[in-house]
């Protein structure tokens, strides 16, 4: 049954969004290899960013497999869209984006996100989309487990010592005004809810934020005021950053094109 | 300040249902958080489906010198084995 | 080696005879391959040596991680940034083992820990030169590793038990991180000229530097003599040298590459290739701490202790306020 070519641009968009975010935030936490304050979170942190990498595969190889179905000469693979696509083409959430500060807020910025990722990979399992709902259901046991780590982490640098609790306030207050684009539904959003292929993201801010709530209680934290909201990456405006992060990343694939690795 | 964090010994149970083995040890400052490392320092290559962890100051371990009164006294009893025993093959398997 | 001078306490081994009954016990069961476990009574120099070992073997994987990591986030494609974070995980796994090892000799993680931020512990000089290229990284897995498997398989069987444990657990995960690295460098020699010069390049740097981590020709040093009798040093640093140049060779012909030796052939005689003199100057000065990297590695691991200081302190503050609410809720 054929859909509508509308409906799977919009696919083709919501799998870019989904991969895009695994990959610059895989990408941010690998940073850390190396150099973490202690060798026992060096090793979980690497986890999760192989973790990311993994389901970026997943999401990309997915949207490359819609792409074949207009583009001529097939589609793209998820590393010719991870490694060949300016930062205007990249889709992901600003938030993911930002530079790691100090572990603090890299662990901050992994809960806010973690939180998100878990209730939507959770409704995805029931996406109209099988391949789509498959991908959803590997990547979601390995996120409880992000979810876990990152929210506990958290609670216990929040209610640690002086120092840790004011470096985890300032690293929520810091990041607070990307995380209003997480809930910010355009017109690819409308269509996949309309299509039973993605959530409602009124329900998915819904569960965010009794998760945010109990763990920033939990942490003895304040939430920070909801103000303005800082968003674009999702129809590609980014902040500086990413820029950067792909100068880096896509070196090697720009410096040979068309090289094989 | 100086807060190492305390060492734990850890123990996994592989997939086949054998006891929990003793895999190695690492340092984590509370229980739960040593159970989350041993998660990702002991189990990358899906070692496991249970963990635990012990603080290793809790273990008590017999002495090295008490070797010979410990375990020597079982050596000779060679009965405790089923190869002490003749049984002439035309019973079948025993 | 990974421990590649490790001074032991003696002048030179002593014989059964000179030895005091307890000592004298103590070889007896090393001679019959007895392991010895951390209980277990033993020589002062005996566990003075092996700490000194295991934690330059531990500092080396720690060091390690660094000059592979310089390119984690530059990898190719997605398959090769999975691979290579995985390994450079694995590398701060192997660490976190042999500094366990170490601790059951009675020194923590933190007398380890500022014992390589002071510059007081050595770790083996091959981290300390740059990886300027990708092909960097495939020679590492392919040089690098290939070396450390060579000195890590037979200490498998050394005489301290959880040494030995330690490293039955790392040659098992190691096994992948050598044929990762010669992969690299096969695509990169079925690649474009470009490509193919890249991993020359690479060759030709970490060539000499691999060779030098067997250490100093050891036919007059004690230290190796005494390692030896105690089993925790099994083969001289010139017999696993040889053997490795005598098993890297042919692969580097199958590449296609040369190796960056005129005076490397084979020898029918001994049935092994005579290879040309090694730079020690080079390696002693590496060792002093002049080598292009050593100033980099040591500022970026003392950066992620010191950053890191906050956040250890903040988890085992949460812990003890933890650990109290549950004693004074019980109370």
């Amino acid at each position: 049954m054929a859909r509508a070519a509308t409906d799977d641009t919009a696919l083709f968009e919501y799998a870019l969004r989904l991969g895009d975010n695994c990959l610059i935030l895989g990408h941010r936490v690998s940073e850390w290899c190396g150099h973490s304050p202690v060798l026992e979170e060096d090793i979980a942190l690497a986890n999760v960013a192989l973790d990311l990498i993994g389901q970026t595969q997943l999401w990309l190889g997915l949207a490359g497999e819609i792409e074949g179905q207009w583009r001529e000469g097939g589609g793209r693979s998820a590393d010719d869209l991870a490694f060949l696509r300016d930062a205007g083409a990249f889709r992901n959430l600003l938030l993911v984006e930002q530079p790691n500060g100090d572990f603090g807020k890299t662990l901050a910025r992994q809960f806010l996100f973690d939180a998100w990722h878990n209730a939507m990979l959770g409704a995805l399992q029931g996406s109209a989309d099988k391949r789509a709902a498959e991908i959803a259901e590997k990547a979601a046991k390995e996120v409880a487990y992000h979810l876990n780590r990152s929210r506990d982490l958290v609670v216990r640098l929040g209610d640690g010592t002086a120092e840790s609790h004011s470096r985890m306030q300032r690293a929520l207050d810091d990041l607070w005004f990307y995380t209003g684009e997480l809930f910010l539904a355009d017109e690819v959003d409308a269509a996949m809810l309309a299509a039973g292929i993605g959530p409602d993201l009124d329900d998915i801010r819904a569960q965010w934020d009794a998760e945010i709530d109990r763990t920033l209680k939990q942490a003895t934290l304040r939430r920070p005021d909801s103000g303005h909201v800082q968003k674009g990456g999702k129809r590609g405006v980014h902040s500086e950053h990413l820029g950067y992060v792909l100068a880096e990343m896509q070196f090697l694939q720009r410096a040979y094109p068309g090289a094989r690795w | 300040m100086s807060s190492e964090w305390p060492l734990w010994e850890v123990f996994v149970r592989g997939q086949h249902g054998l006891s929990h083995r003793h895999v190695g040890s690492l340092h984590a400052p509370d229980a739960e958080m040593a159970i989350n490392n041993a998660r990702d320092v002991y189990t990358r290559r899906n070692e496991g489906v249970s963990i635990w962890v012990v603080k290793a100051g809790d273990i008590t371990a017999s002495s090295p010198g008490d070797k010979g009164p410990l375990f020597e006294p079982s050596n000779s009893k060679v009965y405790r084995h089923p190869t002490f025993f003749d049984i002439p093959e035309e019973v079948g398997p025993m | 080696m990974y421990a590649q001078m490790v001074k032991t306490e003696a002048d030179r081994p002593r014989t059964l005879e000179e030895m005091d009954p307890q000592e004298r016990a103590f070889q007896e069961r090393i001679d019959a391959g007895i392991k010895i476990e951390p209980k277990d009574w033993m020589p002062e120099g005996y566990r003075k040596t092996l700490i000194r070992q295991i934690s330059q073997h531990a500092h080396s994987e720690i060091v390690g991680q660094l000059p592979e990591g310089n390119w984690i986030t530059r990898a190719p494609t997605l398959e090769r940034k999975a691979i290579l974070l995985a390994k450079v995980q694995d590398e701060a796994g192997h660490g976190l083992y042999l500094y366990c090892a170490a601790e059951t000799l009675g020194v923590s993680r933190d007398q380890l820990t500022e014992q390589l931020l002071s510059g007081k512990a050595k770790y083996s000089s091959i981290f300390n030169y740059p990886t300027l290229t990708w092909a960097d990284i495939g020679a590492i897995g392919w040089l690098v590793d290939g070396a450390a498997i060579m000195n890590q398989v037979p200490l498998q069987r050394c005489s301290f038990g959880p040494y030995s444990r330690a490293m039955i657990r790392v040659c098992k995960e190691e096994s992948f991180h050598q044929r990762q690295g010669y992969d690299i460098m096969m695509k990169l020699c079925q690649g474009t000229p470009e490509q193919k010069a890249m991993a020359q390049d690479a060759l030709n740097r970490w060539w000499w530097p691999s060779l030098m981590m067997f250490g100093p020709s050891d036919a007059e040093s004690v230290h190796s003599a005494q390692s030896m009798a105690w089993k925790i040093k099994l083969n001289s640093n010139d017999e696993l040298r040889q053997k490795f140049v005598d098993q890297t060779v042919p692969q580097a012909e199958y590449l296609g590459l040369t190796v960056p030796d005129p005076d490397l052939k084979w020898n029918e005689d001994k049935g092994g290739y005579d290879y040309g003199e090694i730079d020690w100057a080079e390696f002693f000065e590496v060792i002093k701490g002049n080598g292009p990297c050593n100033r980099e590695r040591m500022a970026a691991r003392v950066k992620a202790h010191e950053d890191g200081a906050w956040f250890r302190e903040g988890l085992m503050a949460h812990a003890e306020k933890q650990a109290e609410r549950r004693r004074n809720a019980a109370a």
